[in-house]
């Protein structure tokens, strides 16, 4: 069971501010059903910029009621400056703290209080995708700026640090290799890889053939394994890999871009860079 | 934050049991004063040896199994499941192919995986919506280089019971080890290891009544296993280790109290855990029933209730002194809904809101009763706060994806 502090807990049971606003001029939703949360934020904001009143909905675990429940609570009465500068942390700190595994409840909060802001301000069209940045997560639909924000935010090291945070990659896992190229190129880090790749050597057709065999089962494979997937290895010409999905990978909507964002990446940085991944049907 | 009442219903015995009185009561001598080890030339020892022999007994007529020596003591379920597969992957070496389910407990599953990193190659037979096996699946993997087939017999998340008897007989139509995980069955319904034809067939007492630390594997006469841990001659060689007389002892009579009470789960349990669930389904229109309503053990009820989350739920039911268990996302601590619920594709809007409750042969009707006056505050406060439910209408919001 969570270690949860008196406050979490008295927040779930007894959430304040629940509900809509129907009047509200600030209405922001994040997360989805898929992800298993999601908070919608209703704002009613007076002409001086000072926030009136704040309501929410969510639909998540425990933290996720008491998250949203904190954050209405700390702006209700500041001005939108003032909230804008609320971060996570002030959130986890308003609650006493929460887990590791739950902080991803506290962005949540923070990511929709700023969006609503954003909506105020006119600063949005309504099409949250746009405002957000590229999705680096697909499963979770987690914005590369929801990322760096975290990491800059908490100061995180690690890919699991940031899945514990903002969910990303906490499902198929393929967001994962893009993770780290933030995670590194946050912490200033040079990839000596991408120095060395530039040099090398063409690589013979059958060193090729058996990088991409080792790469597709010892790598690829367990990945797609993990959720419920599977591929298969059918042709390779060149650099053109043929490859089939499997198992859960059929039906999934992201197959593509597991294709893409996956395969093809994982085969781009253990064999070539330009390698091409193709679907056989 | 206090409780508000001082009621405690425990519906979570999937998860584990109470120790029965009976079963206390029968270990306390082996606590104290009967210390002796059962290997010893003494008759201190001698005299342990004997009502080790009569657990060995109980357990093996729990599964149906005609000779005492048929059962091998291990220290939980996941050691028995580890024996029966690694043990006999130790055996047939040159045989490089596992036949499992999708659905597996982890001591299975996660086993299976690391085999796969190993060179091992896994087949994982898919369910359909209902929980069920596809058996034409299954019949379809095998073949020369298959080493076991490893199938639940029930699963401990929905309940659902798969047909290991014809499984049973596929399998050993082509001789291959036939391992029966049935953690989630016995104590629940009858077992009977001949007429499922397995060689190997895991149980473990905490989940009917014994103690935690003591699991058992029925191993058919002849089956070729390997032990996986090296030692002394305990339990013929094939589990090496000073016996745990106690959990032993524990396990034996719980054995007892099952196959006395297996009649008491057919009728009175299963009855109150269909008036629990009707009383839910009929009452919530959010509410849908999780695996398939007849082939299931009867203590088992998987609700998933769409547009709120289950850890919510079980926070909610907690405060309320009710414990139950949830396949949610946020209350594994992985952030992925349970395996189970997404290989039987359960829509995304109820796999995160299931909840599980299963009963005891202790539940009480006047803890149902309890249970199904609580839940429609649980269920009507969360559905207040979500936002894929519009109060005024009472009906749920259109979800853009």
């Amino acid at each position: 069971m969570w270690d949860y502090t008196d406050k979490v807990k008295e927040l779930y049971m007894h959430p304040k501010n629940v509900g809509k606003i129907d009047d509200a001029n600030a209405v922001a939703e994040v997360g989805s059903i898929v992800c298993g949360d999601a908070l919608k934020l209703y704002l009613k904001i007076d002409e001086k910029g000072v926030i009136r009143d704040a309501k929410f909905e969510t639909f998540g675990c425990g933290s996720a009621i008491a998250s949203s429940s904190a954050l209405t609570e700390m702006i209700i009465g500041t001005t939108v400056e003032e909230a804008g500068k609320i971060t996570n942390k002030d959130i986890a700190r308003y609650l006493g703290g929460l887990p590791e595994e739950k902080m991803h409840c506290s962005v949540m909060g923070n990511e929709a209080l700023e969006k609503a802001i954003a909506m105020w301000r006119g600063e949005t069209t309504g099409d949250h995708v746009d405002i957000e940045g590229e999705i680096i997560c697909h499963c979770f639909g987690v914005t590369e700026n929801l990322i760096r924000k975290a990491i800059r935010d908490n100061n995180l090291k690690t890919v699991e640090d940031v899945t514990n945070y903002t969910k990303a990659g906490g499902a198929c896992g393929s967001c994962i290799p893009k993770i780290e190229d933030i995670l590194h190129e946050m912490a200033g880090l040079v990839r000596e890889a991408e120095a060395g790749r530039s040099g090398e050597k063409q690589l013979t057709n059958i060193k090729r053939m058996k990088l991409v065999q080792e790469t597709i089962g010892n790598v690829i494979k367990p990945m797609l394994q993990n959720d419920g997937g599977d591929i298969e290895l059918v042709d390779i010409d060149g650099k053109n890999v043929f490859v089939a999905l499997r198992g859960s990978c059929v039906s999934c909507l992201a197959a593509g871009v597991t294709l893409k964002n996956l395969v093809e990446a994982k085969l781009r940085e253990f064999v070539e860079e330009d390698i091409v991944v193709y679907e056989a049907k | 934050m206090k409780r508000n009442n001082k009621q405690s219903v425990y519906l979570d015995n999937n998860a584990t049991t109470m120790a029965a009185p009976e079963v206390f009561d029968a270990m306390a001598p082996f606590l104290r004063g009967r210390y002796g080890n059962p290997s010893s030339m003494h008759g201190f020892g001698g005299s342990v040896a004997k009502d080790v022999a009569g657990a060995r007994m109980s357990v093996a007529e729990l599964v149906g199994a005609v000779n005492d020596f048929e059962i091998v003591f291990t220290g939980t379920g996941t050691e028995s499941d580890n024996l029966a597969i690694l043990g006999t992957l130790e055996y047939y070496k040159d045989r490089r192919h596992i036949i499992t389910s999708r659905v597996e407990h982890p001591a299975v599953l996660s086993l299976c995986k690391k085999l796969e990193k190993d060179g091992y190659r896994v087949t994982y037979v898919p369910v359909d919506g209902a929980g069920s096996l596809d058996l034409e699946f299954l019949k379809g993997s095998i073949d020369d280089n298959t080493a076991i087939v490893s199938i639940m017999y029930a699963n401990n998340e929905t309940g659902v019971i798969f047909p290991v008897e014809e499984i049973g007989a596929l399998v050993k139509q082509r001789g291959i080890t036939f391992h029966v995980d049935a953690v989630q069955a016995a104590g629940k319904i009858p077992i009977d290891v001949n007429k499922i034809r397995c060689d190997l067939l895991t149980v473990s007492g905490h989940k009917f009544h014994a103690p935690k630390g003591i699991g058992a594997l029925y191993v058919r006469r002849g089956t070729r296993i390997r032990p996986i841990l090296i030692g002394g001659h305990q339990e013929k060689g094939r589990r090496p280790g000073t016996e745990n007389v106690p959990g032993i002892i524990g396990i034996g009579k719980a054995a007892e109290l099952a196959l006395e009470h297996l009649g008491e789960y057919a009728a009175r349990v299963k009855r109150l855990r269909d008036r629990l669930e009707q009383g839910i389904l009929g009452k919530f229109s959010n509410a849908r029933l999780n695996g398939d309503k007849e082939k299931r053990v009867p203590n088992t009820s998987n609700i998933g209730f769409e547009f709120i989350e289950g850890e919510a739920i079980l926070l909610y039911l907690d405060e309320q002194g009710i414990a139950a268990s949830s396949g949610s996302a946020c209350s594994s601590g992985s952030l992925e809904p349970s395996h189970v619920l997404r290989a039987m594709g359960v829509p995304f809007t109820s796999a995160h809101g299931s909840t599980r409750f299963s009963l005891s042969r202790y539940t009480t009707e006047e803890e149902i009763d309890y249970v199904l006056s609580v839940i429609p505050g649980v269920v009507g406060r969360l559905l207040e706060i979500s936002p894929y439910w519009d109060n005024a209408k009472k009906e749920p919001v259109p979800i853009n994806l």
